[in-house]
């Protein structure tokens, strides 16, 4: 995480300004660390040959005008299920060889209109399906804790690139608990905004009512710049909503520990987490008491539905955004198929991997003529619950604390034989997707076996900026222990833990 | 009704619901800024949206909701306040997304009708629903062997589906309804109904049943029937062949069927097990359709004066028969062209007898000349040289006794033939009727001179002899002797 030039973005901003350093330095620095690393680690699906071009563009404009925002020159990854024109995009399927990218998503923009340089695109489960990176067609991306475990998913590689020191933020998307859950297992920060805060034009659908793109960083301060950059109304996609992104500063300045309400659904402190992470979760709350804030208990009834629930929702809508992957107008598609069935059979059959396959199979079944009543439209109604339950909540507390993971990041192959104990690792993570609410995962510590922990945030609405300064004080009282990872001792791994 | 013997039907009632898919005359398609445009060059009208590219997102367009709306006001419908896009799954080449985005538990207009006239009375034909989605590209297999290709210009072009009660009863009402809704959907503005180019598109749901009988047949669906002629020969054998199975003790299926317009027959698409199950769910890249009022109150008062009104205008006003105003109300080009040329008569003569004459003059001339050059080029012929100002004042000449009606018949087909001017025709052919006493009088009292066994016989009371006179004045005229003053003049020769 630590790099020789700055430890955060407003150091970045003065080091910059002050002509300590220059972006061609800077992103030559991360680049290089990258090309060291990404041969063990697997961060990087591609890495953008024009950065250095960029940083020199950047540079010469420096010498004349003054940057106008702090992002100018700064280095980021994006998961490679954003967009960005003239680049491929591959989602990690073979389905998507071969395609390049026409446009740029809106969140990127956002940002390359600040002056971003964006290093290189990351590594992830297919089509954002997983959570350990594990079900990517281009190899899991590797923890930088501890190369023998998984760095959580969908969002692995963009978790492990800020874990692992090669950029200082990146972009995930998480519709389940894609970005919190790999930022818990790699020990950094990651924010999962309200639905609608950020356009989702340019970010390849898995499921369309929950996904929302959101950042890494090293602290909410960071987060907090980021969000606001790429936040706001988006002409491209209409379920984005008309909210000035500078309420989220204006709400991070105001928020204080002492006082704030944290509500505790004690159900989810039992049965199924892990001790080590329970432990670490109390010192945390006692912690807290000990700043001021005040526990409430509240109660989630609905949410013990949310693993159902979720997995009928994503899997209906997943079924239906991957239609669009046909073999017809690009990508992959097989060579001389016996006639349109089979192209389209043999096509999607050999494109998509197994998870991706599975639930386009379970999303189809859950919309079916006869089923949808029991399976598709009974989800959505618990929905409806389970948000009503958070927003009842969320009158007694401002924020509600869970742990972001029921385990510790676990090791390859443990939980790919069994479907349903992988899904089982978002099960905190699930209903804010599912209740549309903003949510972050901020490390507190490590445990026994020294693999970073993190705590779970979730607030009401639009409340981005109060959970972020939360995560600051946190972070505070937990100060993280960087990850040794250096290439020589990635090196020398066995490869016993793939696949 | 035609069709069938008619013994046979008399023991069958037809029963028949319409589908009707109008595409809707907004710039750019229903869900990306592609522009909405019949006949470009294969894939030159697409973007990443309507491709179907990973990423994209569909962006409603406001206009089609607004011609929506308005379809929908004009035949009665009630506007729903909110109502809900869903994806419809299938896969096929030309559906880039594997989904089309339409409306389906909530549509955006339900209810409403329309007037139809045959034969057989008039009656309402009830409108179930209207619904907003887009239109599929197009898969091209001509001239290329072992190969389709796929054009996507189509896809995403915004679409009206307009969906009947089955309230009718017969292929003539079934034709007539279609006419009467492509007509109002021209009115409206709504839609070009240009059948050739796919903007006016028909399914056809039909059934038989015992008179009397309260429930339905078996339905079979006649997909894609595209012009009001096939629409009438589908059905007539559609029905022949389900009174022939049902009678022979044959059950019918619940099909899709299509119609071989070669054949005139309709053949088996897929059966009900073959059905797709289209996986209908709400669309979650677009929040609900909220309609504001205030769009709804804009719409209906901006609405044109509908086809119906104006057909009963017509005959009120202008005392024309129901016949002859609905051929002018079917063409909304025509019915202006119509009115235009009648106020500039009446600002020329505005009362009495002068302005009725001027009127039925003008309704013969447009019913038949107008009409005719209309149906054979297009509405060019109502515009440039030809427009309604140069046709009223060439009829203004009839009208003042300077030119025949005959003549300025052919001036103006010779006018529209070459697009001239037909007033500086007129003044080139040198065409001026002979109307003054003098110059007529000269030329009756030579035709008299001419014939003079003729004259004696008519004076000796073969009345019927008149008539040989006038046709030799007008034929030593060249046709250019006002005929009324022939009369005259004759008359009052032949007294002797």
């Amino acid at each position: 995480m630590k790099n020789p030039f700055f430890s955060s973005l407003a150091e970045f901003a003065r080091g910059r300004d002050e002509r300590r350093f220059s972006i061609e330095e800077v992103t030559r620095y991360f680049l290089s660390r990258t090309e060291a690393l990404n041969p063990s680690l697997n961060v990087c699906l591609s890495i953008n040959q024009n950065a250095v071009n960029r940083a020199r563009q950047i540079d010469a404009r420096l010498v004349r005008n003054k940057a106008d925002s702090p992002f100018t020159g700064y280095p980021v990854m994006i998961k490679d299920n954003l967009e960005m024109e003239g680049y491929p995009t591959t989602c990690a399927s073979r389905i998507l060889s071969g395609y390049v990218s026409r446009r740029t998503a809106t969140a990127v923009a956002r940002l390359l209109s600040h002056g971003v340089v964006v290093l290189g695109k990351t590594n992830l489960d297919e089509f954002a399906m997983g959570s350990s990176t594990e079900n990517s067609a281009f190899g899991p991306t590797r923890n930088p804790w501890n190369p023998s475990r998984v760095p959580g998913g969908s969002s692995g590689g963009s978790a492990a690139a800020v874990a692992a020191g090669l950029a200082p933020l990146s972009l995930g998307s998480d519709t389940g608990g894609s970005i919190r859950q790999p930022a818990a297992f790699c020990g950094v920060l990651g924010v999962k905004p309200t639905y609608g805060r950020i356009s989702r034009s340019g970010l390849v659908a898995f499921s369309s009512s929950l996904d929302q793109i959101g950042p890494f960083a090293g602290s909410g301060a960071d987060a907090l710049e980021a969000l606001v950059a790429m936040a706001g109304k988006d002409p491209l996609d209409m379920t984005t909503v008309d909210r000035d992104p500078a309420e989220m500063r204006s709400e991070y300045q105001s928020t204080e520990i002492g006082g704030v309400r944290i509500g505790i659904p004690e159900a989810l402190f039992g049965e199924g987490l892990d001790d080590s992470i329970r432990e670490r979760l109390r010192n945390l709350r006692d912690s807290l008491s000990g700043e001021g804030a005040r526990e409430v208990s509240v109660t989630l009834p609905h949410s013990r539905y949310g693993i159902n629930v979720y997995y009928l929702v994503a899997t209906s809508e997943a079924s239906s955004n991957l239609s669009r992957f046909d073999g017809v107008r690009y990508g992959f598609r097989v060579k001389n198929p016996a006639d349109l069935r089979s192209m389209y059979e043999e096509t999607r059959d050999q494109g998509f991997g197994d998870e991706v396959k599975r639930r386009i199979l379970l999303g189809t079944f859950a919309l079916s003529a006869g089923y949808q009543d029991a399976f598709y439209r009974k989800a959505r109604k618990v929905q409806a619950l389970i948000r009503r339950d958070f927003l009842e909540a969320f009158r007694q507390c401002d924020m509600i604390l869970t742990p972001t993971s029921p385990t510790p990041p676990f090791a390859f192959g443990e939980k790919t034989g069994d479907p349903l104990s992988m899904y089982l690792s978002d099960v905190y993570t699930i209903t804010a997707n599912l209740a549309g609410l903003p949510a972050l995962s901020v490390p507190v510590g490590v445990d026994s076996h020294g693999l970073p922990v993190g705590a779970h945030l979730i607030g009401p609405p639009w409340s981005e900026g109060r959970l972020l300064r939360m995560a600051d004080r946190i972070a505070g009282l937990y100060p993280m222990p960087l990850p040794e990872v250096h290439a020589g001792h990635v090196d020398g791994l066995s490869e016993g833990g793939r696949r | 009704m035609s069709g069938g013997s008619d013994a046979r039907l008399r023991d069958w009632e037809v029963v028949v619901g319409l589908e009707v898919h109008t595409q809707l005359l907004t710039k750019t398609k229903l869900f990306c800024r592609c522009e909405n445009r019949f006949g470009a060059p294969p894939n030159t009208l697409v973007c990443p949206v309507c491709m179907g590219h990973p990423g994209t997102l569909p962006v409603l367009n406001g206009e089609a909701v607004r011609l929506g709306v308005r379809a929908g006001l004009a035949a009665g419908c009630q506007v729903s306040p909110v109502s809900v896009f869903e994806r419809k799954h299938y896969f096929y080449p030309d559906l880039p997304k594997g989904y089309q985005i339409s409306q389906y538990a909530t549509p955006l207009l339900t209810g409403g009708g329309l007037r139809i006239r045959t034969e057989a009375g008039e009656r309402t034909i009830r409108i179930h629903r209207m619904h907003l989605e887009e239109d599929a590209g197009k898969n091209l297999h001509a001239g290329i062997p072992d190969r389709s290709h796929v054009d996507l210009n189509r896809a995403g072009v915004p679409l009206l589906e307009i969906v009947s009660e089955p309230d009718i009863r017969s292929p003539d009402e079934a034709v007539d309804y279609l006419k009467r809704l492509r007509q109002l959907l021209r009115a409206t503005k709504v839609s070009d109904g240009n059948m050739e180019e796919g903007s006016f598109r028909c399914d056809i749901n039909l059934s038989i049943r015992r008179p009397g009988s309260t429930v339905f047949g078996t339905r079979v669906e006649i997909k894609n029937v595209n012009s009001f002629r096939f629409v009438h020969k589908a059905m007539v054998y559609e029905i022949e062949r389900q009174i022939e199975a049902v009678e022979s003790g044959e059950k019918i299926v619940q099909e899709t069927r299509l119609f071989d317009p070669s054949s005139g027959r309709t053949k088996p698409m897929r059966s009900k097990e073959e059905a797709l199950d289209y996986r209908y769910f709400p669309e979650p890249d677009l929040p609900s359709l909220v309609i504001d009022p205030v769009l709804v109150e804009e719409e209906r008062r901006s609405l044109p004066e509908l086809p119906e009104k104006k057909v009963e205008r017509f005959c009120a006003e202008f005392g024309l028969s129901r016949a002859d105003a609905e051929i002018l109300v079917a063409e909304e080009a025509l019915s202006r062209y119509f009115e235009e040329g009648l106020s500039l008569f009446r600002s020329a003569s505005p009362a009495g007898d002068a302005l009725r004459k001027a009127r039925e003059r003008w309704t013969s001339f447009v019913l038949s000349e107008v009409l005719r050059e209309f149906n054979r080029q297009g509405e060019g012929v109502l515009e440039g040289e030809t427009a309604v100002v140069h046709t009223v004042a060439l009829l203004g000449k009839v009208l003042a006794g300077s030119l025949s009606f005959s003549q300025a018949k052919e001036v103006y087909s010779r006018a529209v033939e070459e697009s001239r001017n037909p007033l500086l025709l007129v003044e080139e052919l040198g065409l001026v009727q002979l109307s003054g006493d003098d110059e007529l009088g000269r030329l009756v009292e030579g035709v008299l001179a001419e014939n003079p066994a003729e004259v004696a016989a008519y004076r000796g009371g073969k009345d019927r002899l008149f008539g040989f006179f006038v046709g030799a004045v007008m034929k030593k005229s060249r046709g250019k002797a006002n005929p009324e003053k022939v009369n005259e003049i004759l008359r009052d020769k032949l007294k002797g």
